[in-house]
């Protein structure tokens, strides 16, 4: 598949302040790449809500976003500490956020399921003590 | 309703976006839990909070929103407003609780965004 943009995103863990300029930054340049509308508003939202879960959740890791002419993907992956259990994690409301995170209106435990409704493919692995993958695939109208 | 019928409903003053009062507002989302705006909410909507740190606005531009309220007159710091500015938000502040705020919208014929929803039958049981 032919890549027409790549660009990575290091994201440090705890660093609340610049949280979520990985992500303006993704929505501008899928802007300039001529994304728009629906499409364009998922990938702000997933990305958003991953690179707060970098922030929050790991140790610290990179958001990398690669542009095909037929999808844009997103992969997050993280150095850790994965997560116990994905099943638990997957749910609504369930949550395992700090004070600090809750205190800027995360940590409501929508995450991972706001990731999966907006993008049309999602999938996650993790391994304890290893790290966690995310991949998002959302696919550009023709 | 435009965002200046809301002006006048809600008495609220306005902090940025003077230029686009004209502005058409057809739902609105009351929160402080950023994760459920972002699940919820388009961009022809309000967001009524109470919260006032960045991410408030970092949400709205990753939803494109058109106008943010903060209710109980609260008001944030100049560089987060500049930034709300910088993407074009109508930026209010109202004396109004969340609550009241909401209540007021409501009677002047403002509805909030549909939001699919089932219950969870297991936890029924």
């Amino acid at each position: 598949m032919e890549e027409l943009f790549r660009t990575v995103y290091p994201v440090e863990a705890a660093d609340y302040t610049s949280a979520g300029q990985a992500s303006a930054d993704i929505k501008r340049k899928l802007k300039q790449l001529g994304v728009g509308g629906d499409v364009l508003r998922r990938v702000a939202v997933a990305s958003y809500e991953v690179e707060l879960n970098l922030v929050i959740h790991s140790m610290g890791g990179e958001l990398v976003l690669t542009v095909y002419p037929e999808a844009v993907q997103l992969v997050s992956s993280d150095r850790g500490p994965g997560i116990p259990d994905l099943e638990m994690a997957m749910r609504e409301g369930y949550s395992t956020a700090n004070e600090e995170a809750r205190s800027l209106g995360f940590g409501a435990g929508m995450g991972l399921p706001n990731m999966k409704r907006n993008a049309d493919d999602f999938s996650i692995e993790s391994e304890l003590g290893k790290g966690t993958t995310i991949t998002m695939r959302f696919n550009l109208p023709l | 309703m435009t965002i200046a019928d809301m002006i006048s409903v809600l008495n609220a003053r306005v902090l940025r976006g003077e230029d686009k009062l004209d502005t058409p507002v057809y739902t609105a989302c009351c929160s402080d839990l950023m994760s459920d705006v972002l699940a919820f909410v388009d961009e022809k909507t309000v967001l009524i909070t109470g919260l006032t740190n960045p991410h408030v606005v970092r949400t709205s531009e990753m939803l494109d929103l058109k106008c943010l309220v903060f209710a109980r007159g609260k008001v944030p710091t100049e560089d987060i407003l500049d930034s709300a500015a910088e993407q074009g938000l109508v930026v209010l502040t109202t004396k109004a609780t969340a609550f009241t705020a909401c209540g007021l919208l409501y009677e002047a014929g403002m509805r909030g965004v549909p939001v699919p929803m089932e219950w969870n039958t297991e936890d029924d049981a």
